[in-house]
């Protein structure tokens, strides 16, 4: 059985419709990375999938049903969203940030634990705990995004557009970790990205998304090798 | 020299009952972003729940816990009831609601105990402390001891407790806490709970000075939108200094400037409110938002 199983997923906002039927699954253990223009629906999968807004179709996590529940709810299932603009409590310290990423965990020695194998992960931020997260650079805040997602010991990740407002060099580092993650802590990722050279460097799979609908899927390895596939959807020349 | 500090001591003791509002406002305003407009409402029909609990021969002591459970309890209801609806909505909208719920408590209270004034009971023994030629009656001394438990609680609570950081982060942005599994909708109904329940104890501290009627704390509403500009609506010590300075500046002006007398100092408020958000629009302890962009 698949982990996370996708299919004929239709959503939108108000009378407009922006998935038109995707349909994709994720191995547990993977990381998929979700290509495509502007508008081509990536955000609008990813709010889908965690509840944000209402999705048709079929979702189910390992086995579990997705859709029609509450955000709360599908957070409780194991599935830590980084949304969009990061979601960072600007105005609570580093640290709070953290243990609100962990808030539904009843385990607190668990949750001390693991802000500290966050902090390890992302050194700058152990330096910057006793700070409010507003005052941290946008490299740090996605780490801090990324860093509250794993406070929750997700099942799944899912994250939106990490690379977004982030100098090449950081976007690189930050990919490396979520890789590294990705490895040692056997988390699932779906990660949506406009920058598909880096996504598809840590992706196993891929799938390239145009207005709704899924045009092209396949190995991260297969889709970078189609050169004809890069010029005309993801605007780069291998 | 005795007269002056006389009156710095009486202002205080006002200034303590509108710091209690405030502190209900300021709870509310960090969920909602907006300011309750019918807390001192909410308020006034507490006290009434706690007179009719007493006139029916219950002991003071056990109505007052009682009555601060029934208001926990409305003001949870309330949030889910009337501004559930709403959440979401633009700040206008939920400002609105609360002014009808402003006219529906008030008319409710006058239709079910009616607007003649009721002498409530005074929890504090009557007398006075005498330092130095200065009075410091039980009643003032009361009023600011049970503010300063209640600004302490509040404080505690959400600085130092997995609850109260819950609460902070559904009140800075209920979207991200959704994600992190936040039950976002019980948290604000415990913010109205807590803040019905904080209003609740000023009506109660106010009856015994006013006497009670349906109209007991419209007065002090106003004070303590006052008090909560000034000091800042998002925090607890922020509200309660600037209940003080309000007090005190009421009472001074009254006192000493001539044409202002008993009769305007109702102004003195207003003049506050102004020139604060002319000046420090964030209040006196009121974090400005500083976010990088």
């Amino acid at each position: 059985m698949t982990f996370l199983e996708v299919s004929d997923l239709r959503a939108g906002y108000g009378a407009v419709r922006v998935l038109h039927g995707l349909s994709f699954s994720v191995e547990e253990g993977e990381i998929c990375a979700i290509l495509g223009p502007n508008g081509a629906g990536k955000t609008t999968t990813l709010r889908a999938l965690s509840g944000v807004i209402r999705g048709r179709g079929t979702v189910t996590l390992g086995g579990t049903n997705l859709l029609g529940r509450s955000p709360e709810n599908v957070a409780r299932l194991g599935v830590a969203h980084v949304p969009e603009g990061r979601g960072t409590f600007t105005q609570l310290t580093v640290e709070e940030n953290l243990r609100i990423g962990g808030y539904v965990r009843r385990d607190a020695d668990g949750v001390r634990r693991d802000i500290d194998r966050v902090y390890a992960y992302f050194p700058p931020l152990r330096e910057r705990r006793r700070q409010v997260a507003g005052s941290l650079s946008g490299g740090e805040q996605q780490m801090l995004a990324i860093g509250r997602a794993l406070m929750l010991r997700p099942r799944l990740m899912l994250l939106d557009e990490p690379s977004l407002g982030l100098a090449p060099i950081v976007t690189r580092e930050l990919f490396g970790i979520v890789s590294a993650v990705n490895e040692e802590e056997r988390t699932t990722v779906v990660v949506v990205e406009q920058n598909a050279h880096l996504a598809l460097d840590i992706a196993h799979q891929a799938h390239v998304l145009e207005t709704g609908h899924i045009v092209l899927s396949g190995t991260a390895a297969d889709i970078r090798a189609d050169e004809q596939v890069a010029q005309a959807y993801l605007g780069y020349r291998v | 020299m005795a007269e002056f500090i006389q009156q710095v001591v009486q202002g205080l003791g006002s200034g303590a009952i509108y710091a209690s509002l405030a502190l209900a406002l300021s709870l509310i305003y960090r969920f909602t972003g907006i300011v309750n407009l019918a807390q001192g409402e909410m308020a006034m029909f507490s006290t009434y729940i706690a007179w009719q609990l007493v006139h029916a021969g219950m002991s003071f002591w056990l109505a007052l816990p009682l009555t601060l459970l029934i208001s926990f309890a409305g003001g949870a209801l309330i949030e889910r009831i009337i501004i559930r609806p709403v959440e979401g909505a633009p700040e206008l909208t939920i400002v609105i609601v609360t002014v009808g719920l402003f006219v529906f408590v008030n008319a409710a209270a006058g239709f079910i105990w009616s607007f003649l004034i009721k002498s409530f009971p005074n929890p504090f023994p009557d007398g006075a402390l005498n330092v130095g030629g200065v009075q410091f009656d039980f009643g003032t001394l009361g009023v600011l001891g049970v503010v300063a438990v209640v600004m302490g609680v509040l404080y505690l609570l959400f600085q130092y407790t997995k609850l109260g950081l819950g609460m902070r982060a559904v009140a800075q942005d209920p979207a991200s806490a959704r994600l992190a599994g936040i039950r976002v909708g019980r948290m604000l109904a415990l913010g109205w709970g807590l803040a019905a329940t904080a209003g609740a104890l000023s009506g109660i501290l106010v009856a015994p000075l006013l006497f009670l009627d349906p109209n007991l704390m419209s007065g002090v509403l106003i004070y303590a939108i006052a008090a909560a500009t000034l000091g800042g609506f998002d925090s607890p010590i922020g509200v309660v200094v600037g209940g003080l300075i309000v007090g005190v500046a009421e009472t001074l002006a009254g006192a000493y400037i001539g044409f202002i007398g008993s009769d305007l100092k109702i102004g003195v408020p207003l003049v506050i409110i102004i020139v604060v958000l002319l000046l420090r629009p964030q209040g006196l302890f009121g974090r400005p938002t500083v976010e990088r962009a």
